[in-house]
């Protein structure tokens, strides 16, 4: 599955900008239309994070709602999927947030 | 990049709650306009602070997205593509829509007009490889292991063994896989989706992720749709419910049917062709 690919990218981003650190806790964002399930990357993490600097790191996940903007009568609304319509019938309509894939912070010991 | 003092000491305030690392919020920093948080905590207000009940050690902000390393790299790989004119294709489906058959066929009755090669990508095997390679085609197979789609990274060192000439077009036939692959930016010029009549019309609605990242979405296997309660109409409603921009093409890649259709963009795609 792609959150063991997301795991280890997250693994290397911190091992490679604080390469000698031992990390106790990471915060990530996983927007609710990000295409990752948290569940599965808690799982992936636990794996490739062991042998690592961050073995046995929390994995604190924040999962910001989606939101959409439609350029056509220019309002802001809630999305719960990838379905991008507005209400006023206009498909012109991009997203705001919520398919986001951040690393914020880390604890360092 | 901010350092450790920093984020502790005074650019803001960190906070923690519970066994979570803080971090400082709003702007003191630049982070693309989005906030770095969700706000389900509270905030303080006024001065800056640090929790009396601290945790041992400190927080280093990042905000970095997850996928910097292979966008970076796929960044790289389009402008090693656009320096030498060279397109390239990345074809995703799920498993059995008929993705080499089309490869195969297109080949047969295109490959020369457009100097195309291929790069396989599978788990494990061969044989993709192998199928294409009887066309007299140029090709390279990436087998990902336990992995379900291809990278950047895997897309450069194909790219590099494949060794493509200036001008040409190169499809990428990517693992079978609806979910995966719409995540990893290859560096690719046109993405296609296929899709087989035998998948339903509901396909697209069920993987928004990866309709929505089309270019192109071919409906193939059109040859079965007498023997099938799917209606072509419905499925491309439903394509353009989660992708209004979508081009699509309805083929049989086995039959030679809407082949033409197919043929012209891919023709669009490489000038001078």
């Amino acid at each position: 599955m792609h959150e063991l690919a997301i795991a280890q990218s997250v693994v290397d981003a911190v091992a490679e900008r604080l390469p000698d650190a031992r990390i106790t806790c990471v915060a990530l964002e996983v927007g609710k239309l990000s295409g990752i399930a948290p569940d599965a990357l808690r799982f992936c993490f636990e794996l490739v994070a062991s042998d690592t600097g961050l073995a046995g790191a929390a994995l604190e996940i924040s999962e910001p709602a989606g939101l959409a903007r439609c350029e056509t009568c220019r309002t802001e609304f809630a999305l719960d999927s990838l379905i991008l319509l507005c209400r006023c019938g206009s498909a012109d309509v991009h997203v705001v947030s919520g398919d986001q894939l951040l690393i914020n912070s880390v604890r360092v010991a | 990049m901010v350092s450790p003092a920093d984020a502790v000491a005074g650019a803001g305030h960190t906070h923690d709650h519970g066994p979570a690392p803080g971090h400082a919020p709003d702007n003191d920093h630049a982070h693309g306009g989005r906030s770095p948080h969700d706000n389900d905590h509270a905030h303080h207000d006024g001065n800056p602070h640090v929790h009396a009940h601290e945790q041992d050690g400190h927080i280093v902000l990042l905000e970095q997205r997850v996928l910097a390393k292979n966008d970076l790299q796929a960044q790289r790989n389009r402008a090693w593509l656009s320096e030498r004119r060279i397109c390239v294709v990345n074809l995703m489906s799920a498993p059995g829509s008929g993705k080499t058959t089309l490869l195969e066929r297109t080949i047969r009755e295109l490959g020369t007009r457009l100097g195309l090669s291929v790069i396989e990508g599978d788990q494990e095997t061969l044989l993709d490889a192998e199928r294409i390679r009887a066309t007299g085609c140029q090709v390279v197979q990436i087998n990902t292991g336990a992995g379900c789609h291809l990278d950047a990274e895997m897309m450069e060192r194909g790219l590099r063994e494949l060794d493509p000439a200036a001008g040409s077009l190169v499809i990428v036939e990517n693992v079978g896989n609806l979910v995966c692959p719409a995540l990893f930016d290859l560096g690719e010029t046109y993405r296609v989706v296929v899709t087989a009549v035998t998948e339903g019309a509901d396909k697209p609605l069920k993987y928004p992720q990866m309709f929505r990242g089309a270019d192109l979405v071919v409906l193939n296997k059109a040859d079965l749709l007498p023997y099938l309660d799917v209606e072509a109409a419905h499925f491309a409603a439903n394509v353009s419910l989660v992708n209004p921009g979508a081009d699509m093409v309805t083929v049989s890649a086995t039959r030679g049917d809407g082949m033409t259709a197919w043929y012209d963009r891919l023709a669009a795609l490489v000038p001078g062709s």
